[in-house]
């Protein structure tokens, strides 16, 4: 077996290796603040008994759901400019491409996850907030969105995760992210071995610190008692089992 | 104590082929104790949700304070004045004992944080609760939740307080420490409509007894007549029933 220490240890702090992870966790970044901006009133605005305009909303996101990523990816990138052709200027670049496309990925699938935890909470909660007083933006600022947002998390961060690692599709529009600059690095050197290691490595260290900051903000919102003991387990064992999904 | 402060004109409601209520009529003075029971579907909770449209009557009139509850501004006028309590809490969780008594009344009435959290902790005190203010909800025992509840009702000043069912969800040794509070409240002069199966509790302190059955008020009696000679036979097998 061979693997060179030297040129993993120089690739991982190469500039090139650092500018895609750079860009890939922006990309995912960004994405998925779009996403979960457009889904919550996508998931407020499912709620409730079947109109033509809750049908229609409900069909938009079953395609987003329903299509490849790679395929939206593609289409936003090659058939978008040729019905619009405000998408043929210099900034329609494979960056925004890659955002506009993930971003109306990422909101189907978020819809989902805020419309079961909205559906979650318990119905007197509603009730006692109409009870005091509160307007209904009021119930849903103070009480519903505090109490959904907790529930909202672990499957949001499993979503994170998901991206990150897709934003990987964006390569074939040629976007210079992570495992495009490793693959062209590989394809000219032919170590594999080594340059795949350096990916690897980002990847893990973008998922692990981002697995804390959910653990962290988890405790933060949690009202329930948690013992000490069980957050260390917590951590290790929801960071494992993300992993195995990679 | 001859002002009228609740008044239900045949009020009806359905769901779907369900008749929950049908020709209601009730007048609720000023400082006047209710006790509303009867057997489980007769429409006593729901009753007491139209009152402050949690849930809508479907035909005749109600007002509180002369405000029909039908009207939108209506019914946001009158839930400011009308505090209730559930069977479940339904405290919110997420914030503490302290915050769960500030939220309505520094968003709903606008009174500033200070104030309102000084005006909570009276009322939590009052209802010997105070030392766990800065507890979640979770951390308590069903009869403090529910005292909490009231405090938190208490915090609007309420003119009128709807208790559905308060001690139904307790365990048996905390329906006291309930009973206690909503006696002293009494005693202080609320207005006060309890759905409540606590016979002990309707003998001591309310002035009427309504009794529920099918959707319709089936018999109304100041507690002697109506627990030692009920009329109406429907309520005299409710009460040999709950007397076991």
């Amino acid at each position: 077996m061979q693997f060179d220490v030297a040129v993993f240890w120089d690739a991982l702090f190469s500039y090139p290796f650092f500018k895609g992870a750079c860009i890939t966790l922006l990309l995912a970044l960004l994405a998925h603040s779009v996403g979960i901006a457009l889904s919550i009133p996508a998931a407020l605005a499912l709620d409730g008994p079947p109109n033509p305009l809750r049908m229609l909303l409900r069909g938009v996101l079953s395609v987003f759901r329903g299509a490849p990523t790679l395929l939206q990816l593609l289409f936003v990138w090659n058939a978008l400019p040729q019905f619009f052709p405000i998408f043929r200027e210099t900034w329609f670049t494979p960056f925004f491409a890659a955002w506009i496309a993930l971003s109306l990925n990422e909101m189907a699938y978020q819809a989902e996850i805020n419309r079961a935890a909205l559906k979650a909470l318990d119905k007197g909660q509603h009730a006692a907030g109409h009870a005091l007083g509160l307007s209904g933006w009021q119930i849903f600022r103070y009480v519903t969105l505090p109490q959904a947002a907790r529930i909202a998390i672990p499957p949001t961060a499993n979503e994170f995760i998901t991206l990150l690692k897709i934003t990987s599709l964006a390569s074939v529009i040629s976007l210079q992210e992570l495992m495009a600059v490793t693959s062209q690095t590989v394809s000219t050197t032919f170590q594999f071995s080594e340059y795949y290691a350096v990916a690897l490595v980002y990847y893990l260290v973008m998922v692990y610190t981002l697995t804390w900051l959910q653990g962290r903000l988890e405790r933060r919102l949690s009202w329930d008692h948690v013992s000490p003991a069980a957050k260390n387990v917590g951590l290790v064992q929801r960071t494992l089992a993300r992993m195995r999904r990679i | 104590m001859t002002t009228e402060i609740i008044r239900l004109d045949n009020v009806g409601k359905r769901y779907d082929d369900f008749q929950v209520l049908q020709g209601i009529n009730l007048s609720v003075r000023q400082g006047e104790k209710i006790v509303i029971c009867g057997p489980s579907g007769s429409g006593k909770s729901t009753l007491i949700r139209c009152i402050n449209r949690l849930s809508p009557h479907d035909t005749g009139t109600i007002t509180v304070e002369n405000q029909d509850v039908a009207s939108k501004q209506g019914s946001a006028n009158v839930r400011r004045e009308v505090g209730m309590v559930f069977q479940n809490f339904n405290l919110f969780p997420h914030l503490t004992v302290l915050e769960n008594c500030t939220l309505a009344p520094m968003k709903v009435r606008g009174i500033a944080h200070a104030q309102a959290e000084e005006q909570a902790l009276r009322y939590l005190n009052r209802v010997h609760i105070g030392s766990q203010a800065q507890k979640k909800p979770g951390q308590l025992s069903g009869g403090q939740q529910q005292r909490v509840a009231i405090a938190r009702a208490l915090c609007m000043n309420p003119k009128v307080m709807l208790f559905d069912e308060p001690t139904s969800a307790l365990d048996p040794e905390m329906v006291g420490e309930v009973l206690d509070v909503m006696t002293e409240l009494a005693l202080e002069g609320m207005t006060m409509l309890c759905v409540t199966h606590e016979m002990g509790f309707a003998r001591k302190v309310a002035d009427r007894v309504v009794f529920m059955d099918a959707g319709q008020i089936v018999e109304t009696g100041a507690p002697t007549e109506f627990f030692e000679q009920p009329k109406h036979p429907r309520l005299q097998a409710f009460l040999s029933q709950i007397s076991h």
